[in-house]
């Protein structure tokens, strides 16, 4: 499979601010790729230099083998954009707005007309068709944004923020379509929402201030994942004068265990966070110094660090290390 | 050029769905209407518009900047200059359809002023010929104020600066221009007197078309939408 979209070496300046630093990843072609990051990280940024609309201040950036900068015109006719927000012009009629920019996108004339029955039936907008944009809701003017970017069937989509501020159903209406997309198109969507592009996509790419954290399928990340396990206890060491460090003190002792977090559990219970060394699996070991020791304990589990602590991770500034592809 | 039309065709739409093109649009028709009563319709005055035709000239300098300050500066504002520029679609053709659009507007607003001749012919027997003349040194005037005001919309999100841009910028051009010109010294005055609108204008209100006038307006026009053209390109390089 050849790269759809490649990213090398993407810097953006505004004035001195650093938005995107040395941005290095790939989109396969027929993926659906997340582009995930909280606000700020460069999204949009990375996003608006891909579609044209800005230059990067060094770097380079290609979409379906061209360059963005050097054939722009080109790179243009392959991309289906939907800008965060949705710009829309209020006063054409969704219809006319989709005929409008399927023109603009070298769809011949003769088939314009065709062209909107497929969008608008592909994305619900058959009740709409006819209104104003200007009185469309937040949810239909997003389902107006996305047939705008499928208008000319484009081999590439890059949707900015695509469910955002939609109810739940609507979030999943979009998701399926997103889904449904996958086979003949490349789509890479943008989100700082986790859960929402775990849904839908199959790869993703982590984007923190400006630098790209994290980069593969979502299986490989939980994979590398689930060998950071731990194992969580709860115990309570009872009156017998072992305070909660003792008790963390005792079970970091216990051959096999690495890293022990402690934290209250409430009524005395403390719950520990038992980092395994290596492959080792110290359960037993565990089991046996709480008992020995005559403490209480009422839950022992293991527990692999999730998708979602790794983002919180990558979020809070400690960045895991680069990967090249998605 | 296919895409031009399409550009300008929504264009022209939109101006007609705008409640300020209309009111821009009255404004210009009442004032017009006021001045041609007072000057070229008095009983006795000779059945011409050259009157009329010189007042124009300077009402176009209010009217015009707030028909075009919607232009670029409201997609600028909404963001849809994001759609329109990330589409296949090259700056120049925006701007070129951005022109026309204005322009055909423009000359819409115009036509109901034929009721001048009109009315001029009812009570009196006008020469068409400076009549004529007159109004294709209309169209070409009118051609440089749009592009002047789109160049004025294409710096800012806000309407009310690129209208007042484009007013300074013509009021330069057609009144102060010509005040400045009589404070500098002969061989001075000369060639700023002739970098102004008026003596250009003024020979088509008169019957004389002279290629010279209308390659003034077309250079400038042409300069106009080329500077407008500069400011979308410079996007690439911020």
């Amino acid at each position: 499979m050849s790269a759809m979209i490649e990213v090398q070496d993407l810097t953006k300046w505004y004035g001195r601010t650093l938005a995107l630093d040395r941005a290095t990843f790939t989109v396969e072609e027929g993926r659906i790729v997340g582009f995930l990051g909280p606000n700020g990280a460069g999204k949009t940024t990375t996003l608006r230099i891909l579609t044209g609309f800005m230059p990067p201040t060094s770097g380079q950036g290609r979409v379906a083998g061209r360059d963005v900068l050097a054939e722009g015109l080109a790179v243009r006719r392959s991309i289906g954009y939907m800008p965060e927000n949705v710009p829309l012009y209020p006063e054409m009629r969704v219809q006319e707005y989709l005929s409008y920019r399927a023109g603009l996108k070298d769809v011949p004339a003769g088939k314009r007309a065709a062209a909107v029955d497929r969008v608008v039936e592909r994305c619900w907008l058959g009740d709409v068709r006819r209104r104003l944009v200007g009185q469309l809701s937040k949810g239909y003017r997003q389902r107006v944004g996305l047939a705008e970017a499928l208008i000319s069937d484009p081999p590439v989509l890059i949707l900015d923020e695509p469910t955002i501020g939609l109810d739940p159903a609507q979030i999943q209406a979009v998701r399926e379509l997103i889904r449904s997309l996958g086979e003949k198109h490349t789509v890479l969507l943008s989100s700082h929402i986790l859960p929402e592009v775990e849904r839908i996509c199959d790869h993703l790419v982590i984007i923190a201030q400006g630098r790209i954290a994290a980069a593969g399928s979502v299986d490989d990340l939980k994979e590398g994942l689930a060998e950071a396990q731990r194992i969580v206890l709860e115990v309570h060491p009872g009156t017998g004068g072992d305070g909660p460090a003792e008790v963390a003190r005792a079970l970091g002792q216990v051959s096999g265990a690495d890293e022990v977090r402690r934290e209250e559990a409430g009524d005395g219970w403390l719950r520990l966070s038992v980092q395994p060394a290596g492959g080792a699996d110290p359960r037993e070991a565990l089991h046996a110094v709480v008992t020995k020791r005559g403490w209480r304990l009422r839950e022992m589990r293991r527990e692999a660090a999730s998708l979602e602590e790794l983002y919180v991770r990558i979020t809070a500034g400690e960045a895991a290390a680069d990967r090249p592809a998605a | 050029m296919d895409k031009v039309f399409l550009l300008t065709r929504r264009e022209i739409a939109s101006y007609f769905v705008s409640p300020i093109a209309y009111v821009a649009m009255a404004l210009f028709l009442v004032v017009s209407g006021f001045f041609f009563a007072l000057s070229d319709f008095r009983p006795g005055a000779p059945a011409a518009m050259r009157s009329i035709f010189d007042i124009m000239m300077i009402i176009l300098v209010f009217v015009l900047p707030i028909i075009t300050m919607r232009a670029l500066s409201e997609e600028q504002r909404s963001g849809t200059i994001e759609t329109l520029l990330t589409a296949p679609v090259t700056d120049v053709q925006v701007v070129a359809a951005k022109f026309l659009g204005s322009w055909v507007f423009f000359l819409a607003v115009l036509a109901p002023t034929l009721l001048y001749v009109v009315l001029l012919g009812a009570f009196g027997e006008p020469d068409l010929g400076p009549i004529a003349s007159g109004y294709l040194g209309l169209a070409l005037l009118g051609a440089l104020y749009v592009a002047v005001g789109l160049f004025a919309s294409s710096l800012t999100e806000n309407q009310v600066i690129a209208a007042v841009t484009g007013f300074v910028i013509l009021l330069v051009l057609a009144m102060v221009g010509p005040w400045l010109a009589t404070l500098a010294p002969p061989p001075w005055r000369n060639v700023l007197q002739q970098a102004t609108i008026r003596p250009h204008y003024i020979d088509f209100t008169q019957g004389v078309v002279d290629g010279v006038h209308v390659i003034y307006f077309v250079v400038l026009t042409v300069y106009a939408l080329f500077l407008t053209v500069k400011v979308l390109e410079s996007r690439r390089w911020r």
